[in-house]
């Protein structure tokens, strides 16, 4: 049974707008979505002619190119030199790499006692599943401690060279400002895309470096899908919404208790390991989340330590601070 | 396990953890943590080296519950030992000796930032010096190139910047040769750990197995160490790598950064290939034709020269070009003229650092060299110092300049082949040195007219005023006199060192 409802009513109800949509009479987007397109970087002519006028004044003033015959010489004969220099290194590389072992074989050197334990007695002795996590994070896991300081110290160089810490850049335009002339304002596509992808990907990562033990994953790879996640929503919803939870202080702090921790629980095992005292951390049942001794921790560890890393640098590269 | 026996982990450990630490303090408790630091690891290393002195054995600290080839180790003997003790005095002095243009030239903000690349380049150092896992050592040397990166463009100009980028060029291009040849090695041996490396590289010399990608293996590890120790064909990021930092990284990284890669290729000559497989494999030669010509090109360089500092920055190249020359003989005297060497040019490049800068400053902060007439005159201490550094580049008798020239003389007499190029070479060499550095001196000490010093207004510094680098100045000194009048049990414990090696 059908009833009459007045026309006002009608305006309103999902139907009318559905049918009005296919009628094309009305675009729903239109005054809810800024429909402004991005600016485009534009220079007019003469200043491109003066910053290059510039650049080869200040060239010839620093090296005094008009004198020094040992830069212009080699100017000249650089590609040359680089031709030269590149064919001769691929030859002699490609000659070498001829008469090593062929690859795979069984009798090759590297197939020596040192893999062979890692294989047949990688999983009792550290008690990972995964034996590459075993091998980086317990057997060589000096080498990884500095990898991920490698990791740190790249920020650090980064913070270095991008970090603006004077609010106001040179025109004195604030940053803020000027990060959002090129970038995106509230892109609804972008947001509502953002929503549904962004909290499966944290989700991934976590279960990624969580699982790093027991199957294909680790700190790395996982903290590497965090930190894409991460850049994403800040793409999405801008710096307000994300220093809500993430800012400079943020990653100075979970960098230090990360990487402090590591250091913390690598020297305990460095230590009981030289001085041949047993380890009082169990390895427990293979298999399980909660086993293969330190592993998950270091793994914990060298995640954030990567998706801070990721984070960092895509912040320090859009606008030179947080 | 004796306890002591644990420093060496726990100093690299330390200096490794106090990086992340001075991200969260301001610069002033920044600094404080890094000297604190440096004391102790430098306190820690001189008893890790009386232990070793008293054992007279070197010993293996194995990384972690596995064992050698499973695991990491470090292994620490007279000679890593010293090292460390002699890195971390320098770093020490360099640091407070350009504390005054570090305040001045960094940002209040970005200070702690920099003593954080200095902690991790001292961890860096520590870790190369110690290692006995080839990858480990490579892990290290990217650490060291990151801080040095870092080091460098501190001080934000766009000449830093300018340096800054084409020393990672070149020095991720030596990374990157360095890291091939690592890996010929590894698919030959199928080890990383440097001992067993060895003793299967013994095998593969005696098999003749594999002879061409074991000569190129070692080839790629030379030539990827020359480029990041600016040996004089790729030395070209130095000058102004050197020439345009702030005064504490153009100490630490003529003294610092350079030593620890040549340190590094001395483990690869005798720890992971063996010398003698080296000296049959021709590529010593090449590193002395090299080292020869950097001697003589490098101080060309410098005579060339206006800007004091990168003057000095030049007599550096030419300083690595004794040291890769003293491998090049290929006997062990000439190696152990070489380590003599990193550690005399360490004491007295750095000298000479802090030295101009106390000159400069009395010259108004020009570096141009006729500005500097008479400023030893000015600044009294930091022109005795120049003197005394200038002296020793030259090797005057008394310096340790003059006894490393006097051990690279007598290692050239063992060689036979090489004994005229290297008699000649060292000639020509102490005069060029002696040409640019002498102008410098007497340039210094010429009188200036009163009017020009008002004009310019000049100021008189007195070494009262600036503590710190008063301090610097007069330990390096002391540093350089005792290297030069008290070597035999420098010598000697090089020498023992070089023993533990094989």
């Amino acid at each position: 049974m059908s009833r009459k409802i007045p026309e006002k009513e009608y305006e309103k109800t999902v139907s009318f707008r559905l049918k009005q949509w296919l009628d094309g009479t009305k675009d729903p987007f239109v005054d809810t979505v800024e429909m402004k397109p991005q600016e485009e970087f534009l220079e007019d002519d003469n200043t491109v002619i003066k910053r290059n006028k510039e650049r080869r004044q200040r060239l010839e003033r620093v090296y005094d190119l008009a004198n020094n015959w040992e830069v212009s010489g080699f100017q000249k004969l650089y590609k040359v030199f680089c031709a030269v220099f590149c064919l001769f290194l691929v030859a002699m590389l490609l000659i070498a790499v001829s008469y090593l072992p062929s690859y795979g074989h069984a009798e090759n050197p590297v197939n020596n006692e040192v893999a062979g334990r890692y294989i047949e007695k990688g999983l009792q002795e550290t008690g990972a599943v995964n034996i590459v996590t075993g091998m980086i994070l317990d057997y060589r896991a000096f080498d990884t401690l500095g990898e991920s300081h490698v990791l740190f110290i790249a920020t650090c160089t980064v913070l270095i060279l991008l970090r603006k810490d004077k609010k106001k850049d040179e025109n004195g335009k604030d940053i803020e400002v000027s990060d959002r002339i090129y970038e995106p304002k509230n892109d609804l596509i972008l947001q509502t895309a953002a929503r549904v992808l962004v909290p499966p990907i944290i989700i991934f990562g976590v279960y990624v470096i969580l699982g790093g033990h027991l199957g294909p994953g680790g700190g790395f790879s996982g903290g590497a899908i965090i930190g894409a996640g991460l850049i994403l929503y800040l793409n999405a919803f801008g710096f307000q919404k994300t220093e809500r939870f993430f800012t400079g202080k943020t990653y100075k702090i979970l960098s230090v208790c990360a990487l402090g921790c590591y250091c913390l629980a690598k020297s305990y095992s460095f230590y009981t390991g030289a001085n041949h005292i047993e380890s009082m951390i169990p390895l427990g049942t293979p298999g399980a989340i909660l086993s293969s001794g330190l592993i998950l921790i270091l793994n914990i560890c060298v995640g954030i330590v990567v998706a801070g890393t990721m984070y960092t640098f895509y912040v320090m590269f859009r606008k030179g601070g947080y | 396990m004796a306890f002591v026996q644990n420093f060496p982990f726990i100093s690299i450990l330390l200096s490794l953890f106090a990086g992340p630490i001075s991200s969260v303090l301001d610069g002033k408790w920044a600094k404080r943590l890094n000297l604190f630091v440096i004391t102790v690891i430098g306190a820690m290393s001189a008893a890790v080296l009386a232990f070793v002195i008293g054992t007279g054995q070197e010993y293996i600290f194995t990384m972690g519950h596995f064992p050698a080839p499973w695991g990491n180790e470090i292994r620490v003997g007279i000679l890593e030992a010293a090292m460390a003790v002699f890195f971390c005095v320098i770093m020490f002095l360099c640091v407070i000796g350009g504390v005054l243009e570090r305040e001045a030239e960094i940002e209040e903000t970005k200070q702690n930032l920099y003593y954080i690349m200095v902690n991790l380049l001292l961890c860096s150092l520590l870790a190369l010096i110690y290692t006995n896992d080839l990858f480990t050592a490579y892990v290290f040397v990217e650490i060291n190139t990151i801080s040095a990166c870092g080091l460098i463009m501190i001080r934000q100009t766009g000449r830093t910047f300018e340096a800054a980028t084409r020393y990672m060029i070149m020095s991720l291009l030596g990374s990157g040769l360095l890291l091939l040849g690592i890996c010929f090695l590894y698919s030959l041996t199928g080890h990383l750990l440097m001992s067993n490396i060895k003793e299967q590289a013994a095998v593969l010399q005696a098999s003749g197995q594999y002879h061409i990608p074991l000569l190129v293996a070692i080839c790629l590890m030379s030539v990827g160490i020359a480029i990041k120790s600016a040996l004089y064909p790729f030395h070209t990021w130095l000058p102004d790598a050197y020439g345009y930092s702030t005064l504490s990284s153009a100490a630490i990284l003529s003294s610092l950064v350079s030593k620890g890669y040549i340190f590094l290729l001395v483990k690869i000559f005798y720890r992971v290939i063996g010398f003698d497989i080296i000296r049959e494999s021709k590529v010593i030669n090449i590193l002395f034709v090299f080292g020869v010509a950097g001697m003589i090109m490098g101080s060309v360089n410098a005579i060339r020269e206006n800007d004091i500092n990168r003057m000095i920055a030049y007599s550096s190249v030419a300083q690595i070009g004794y040291i890769y020359m003293g491998f090049g003989l290929g006997t062990t005297a000439g190696m152990i003229a070489s380590i003599y060497h990193i550690v005399s040019h360490a004491a007295t490049k750095s000298l000479l650092f802090v030295a101009a800068s106390g000159i400069t400053d009395a010259s108004g902060k020009s570096r141009d060299f006729f500005d500097l007439t008479g400023a030893g005159y000015r600044n009294k201490l930091a022109g005795a110092a120049f003197t005394v550094g200038s002296l020793s580049m030259v090797g005057f008798p008394m310096f340790s300049g003059f006894i490393s020239k006097l051990l690279f003389a007598q290692a050239a007499m063992g060689n036979k082949h090489k004994v005229m190029i290297t008699m000649i070479a060292l000639a020509i060499s102490v005069i060029l040195n002696a040409v640019y550095f002498m102008k410098t001196v007497i340039r210094i000490y010429t009188p200036e007219k009163r009017e020009v010093i008002m004009d310019k207004g000049f100021e008189e510094i007195n070494a009262w005023e600036q503590p710190a680098k008063s301090t610097a100045l007069i330990c390096f000194i002391a540093l350089n006199l005792f290297l030069g009048l008290l070597s035999e049990p420098v010598i000697g414990l090089i020498q023992h060192g070089l023993e533990m090696f094989d």
